[in-house]
């Protein structure tokens, strides 16, 4: 009995964050058709609220959202390109609306950015790698005559306390 | 040389780190206006205070124009409205208001209860003019030459601070260029 309450508690509890986790605004909006409904969703989607910056058009629910989905909405049914519906809302609202900002000089270090420090880490890692390489052939090098004559020295002198101990 | 390189991380780690403590004291909301240097858009819409009378652009006069966004469901608005009947009698500017995305009703009692310091305001309960602005809040405020270019959007309250600091170095700058006959 009792486990079949938990059970039930358990179910309704997920079910509720379930249902919190989708909260996202919902407008009625009818599409011509199937492509013109899935053209909208992905340009909410790409597209950013001016007003809540860290949510796009999609998942925000300031008035400003809901005006900016209609804008986009009215003219995907008057068959604009995403482009022109794009070029709209920079116009107005400027790069700031684009998820995807679009390659300028501005966002030359955002878009190449990240390649070049990737490249410069893989350079210092062949750097680090090939001067590790070196070293081994640096140890195995033969001793110089006179590093050698030391060894010897040393070598004899102990072979002979051993003697003499013995 | 070697014991050089071993510093890198740390200086990459303090610049970082300075590059991150200036991002605390930038205001995100602070956006350049996609406007600034064009046209102000043109328009047709009544005014707030009689609902016949139609309006464009041409009927914002005056070589400074201020077009301060606003409205009833706007905190902020309140709180900047004194700040606004104070600009409006400096001759150097004509200030005009846009009651955005408002109740008609609403606003004039607005007006009628706190003064008006607008010569008119736009009434635009549907938005588009704000759209076509790319406001995205109240209050906003915009700054529009001689030659009807939006020089400036602040997105914000007004008071005296921001006045003096914000608007009157552009407002003594185009009035420096008017002079010169640009």
């Amino acid at each position: 009995m009792l486990k079949k309450l938990l059970l039930l508690l358990w179910i309704s509890l997920s079910v509720s964050f379930a249902l919190n986790l989708h909260a996202s605004p919902v407008d009625t909006f009818e599409f011509k058709d199937e492509v013109t409904k899935i053209r909208f969703q992905a340009l909410t989607k790409e597209l950013r609220c001016p007003k809540c910056q860290n949510q796009n058009l999609a998942d925000s629910n300031s008035p400003i959202a809901a005006d900016l989905r209609k804008q986009v909405y009215q003219q995907l049914q008057q068959g604009k390109a995403d482009s022109e519906i794009v070029d709209y809302m920079v116009a107005r609202y400027g790069e700031f609306v684009l998820y995807r900002p679009r390659v300028s000089s501005l966002t030359y270090v955002l878009w190449f950015g990240p390649a070049i420090i990737l490249l410069l880490g893989a350079l210092v890692v062949v750097f680090i790698l090939r001067s590790k390489a070196k070293d081994p052939q640096d140890n195995e090098q033969a001793l110089s005559t006179e590093q050698q004559k030391k060894l010897d020295k040393i070598l004899n002198k102990s072979s002979q306390t051993n003697k003499e101990n013995s | 040389m070697n014991k050089l390189i071993r510093f890198i991380p740390l200086v990459l780690v303090i610049i970082l780190g300075i590059v991150l403590y200036r991002g605390l004291s930038l205001n995100p909301q602070d956006m350049p206006s996609a406007l600034i240097g064009k046209p102000m858009p043109d328009f047709q819409l009544t005014t707030l205070l009689d609902e016949n009378k139609q309006v464009t652009k041409a009927d914002l006069k005056g070589d400074i124009v201020i077009l301060n966004v606003w409205g009833t469901w706007c905190p902020t608005c309140k709180y900047e409205h004194p700040y606004l009947i104070d600009i409006a009698k400096d001759k150097r500017v004509s200030v005009y208001g846009i009651n955005y995305k408002d109740d008609r009703e609403m606003g004039k009692k607005w007006i009628a209860r706190l003064g008006n310091p607008y010569r008119f305001s736009i009434f635009d309960d549907a938005g588009t003019l704000g759209l076509d602005l790319g406001v995205y809040g109240a209050p906003e405020t915009f700054v529009i030459d001689h030659h009807g270019i939006i020089r400036k959007r602040f997105a914000g309250a007004l008071d005296n601070s921001v006045w003096q600091r914000e608007f009157i170095p552009l407002i003594t700058q185009i009035e420096r260029e008017k002079a010169q006959g640009n």
